[in-house]
């Protein structure tokens, strides 16, 4: 099976994408899961819901969501044009933002349950011997939540791989910009004779895929039982 | 050493209404299950807010919920020996007795790691991962752990109550040691009169959420 430059450039840039997305949410991820597990304040369900809409919005909802908002002319891709010079719409930047907000609620869901699974008297002990809330997260909940944060973050890249409706409608399909392994097998069947490509592109994003949802799989039930840090 | 402790505290249909002083070093909170004897510890050690009451250790207020004061867990240095250990699972046995000495100020620090795990005959468990002791075992490291902590109380909650007979005669002497060889202060509970009277003299009473004698 022999890939075309054009389409070893998609894969690589949905690698590329998918990397970026999963490392740059993962900090936001992790607080946001503590929060959901943990916390006790007002707007708790607001904010379950929020990061759960991308889940059931349609995606061009959200790719257009983003692009009012992140678009040069959106309030927010105004000020991060005017300021840093950041722009995401229409750049490989923006298809990484698109594809970490379409991924953000199943990597939530991974660390969250992986937080609750964590004995909460193990927490209660870490405090009576000195530590503060959050050397108590840092040295107990976060290492013996670890499987699950990886799970979360392996979900995360294989959804991000696979992002396409938010990331059209954001960033559009660029080739070498913005084309992205699901935007190139799209492309491919809207061609008469593409269906060769559309199969081998489709072929190597599902392999991407079924990988990631078992390594996941496997992590997810090491949760609880200790892992080998020290 | 005094503990002077007065709460209430409503916890589905239980509810505790108990107050407590004394000055002895080691003091015993004895009564069956249901008493509510670790739920005073908790509140002592701050793991839970009394509906209204007061907590001082040696005249720190740590608890007055009039004032509106409550110190937080991680700021009370009381040690609290759980019924279940409660060791990290993710470290070894070094690394969970390691943990609260990294958190005791250097000046308030006592006891060498050495001395302590001399006392409590645990050296040859080191390496070791807590899944792989016995329950014996672990209790010991837990206590070893609390005591790292160099802590200004220790609380003790029913530490000998999961282990076997056999593993309690064996326990219970590593702990009138450390009452012995450490004088640090004690609050000890149990549902065992007869280990209760080895340890101390000052004995509570406790029944149905309230002080029933001394």
């Amino acid at each position: 099976m022999e890939l075309t430059p054009e389409e070893w450039g998609a894969v690589r840039l949905s690698l590329r994408v998918a990397v970026v997305a999963t490392l740059l949410s993962l900090p936001l991820g992790i607080a946001a899961a503590y929060a959901l597990a943990r916390g006790r304040f007002p707007g708790r369900a607001l904010l379950d819901g929020l990061i759960h809409l991308p889940l059931v919005l349609p995606p061009v909802v959200t790719g257009y969501l983003l692009l009012v908002t992140f678009g040069r002319r959106g309030p927010v891709g105004a000020w991060l044009d005017a300021c840093c010079g950041i722009v995401l719409s229409f750049r490989w930047t923006g298809a990484a933002l698109a594809a970490a907000v379409m991924a953000f609620p199943l990597m939530v869901r991974a660390i969250r349950l992986a937080i609750e699974a964590v004995d909460r008297g193990l927490e209660q002990a870490a405090g009576t011997l000195g530590a503060n809330r959050f050397m108590v997260f840092l040295t107990v909940t976060l290492p013996l939540a670890l499987p699950g944060v990886l799970a979360g973050m392996i979900l995360s890249f294989a959804k991000a791989l696979g992002e396409f409706g938010a990331t059209i409608t954001f960033v559009s399909a660029i080739p070498g910009e913005t084309l992205t392994l699901p935007s190139a097998i799209y492309a491919y069947t809207q061609v008469p004779g593409g269906d060769a490509g559309a199969f081998r592109l489709s072929l190597i994003a599902a392999g991407i895929a079924l990988v990631a949802v078992v390594v996941s799989e496997i992590l997810t039930r090491r949760v609880g039982r200790p892992a080998r840090l020290t | 050493m005094s503990i002077a402790v007065r709460a209430r505290h409503d916890q589905g249909d239980f509810t505790l209404d108990a107050a407590f002083q004394t000055d002895a070093r080691v003091v015993a909170l004895f009564g069956p299950s249901g008493s509510g004897k670790s739920t005073l510890l908790h509140i002592i050690a701050g793991l839970v807010r009394p509906n209204e009451g007061r907590v001082a250790v040696d005249g720190r207020v740590l608890t007055d919920t009039a004032a509106g004061l409550r110190v937080p867990v991680h700021k009370r240095r009381i040690g609290y020996v759980f019924q279940d250990a409660r060791l990290f699972p993710h470290l070894s046995v070094a690394r969970n007795l390691a943990y609260g000495r990294w958190f005791a100020p250097k000046s308030e620090r006592y006891g060498s790691r050495d001395e302590i795990v001399a006392l409590l005959g645990i050296g040859h468990l080191l390496d070791r991962r807590p899944a792989t002791l016995s329950g014996g075992e672990k209790q010991r490291v837990a206590i070893g752990r609390a005591l790292l902590a160099s802590p200004r109380l220790l609380l003790m909650d029913e530490p000998l109550a999961s282990l076997d007979a056999a593993r309690k005669a064996e326990t219970l002497p590593y702990i009138e040691r450390l009452r012995d060889e450490l004088r640090i202060p004690i609050v000890y509970v149990s549902h065992s009169l007869e280990e209760v009277e080895r340890l101390t003299g000052e004995i509570i009473r406790l029944d149905g959420g309230r002080v029933v004698g001394r």
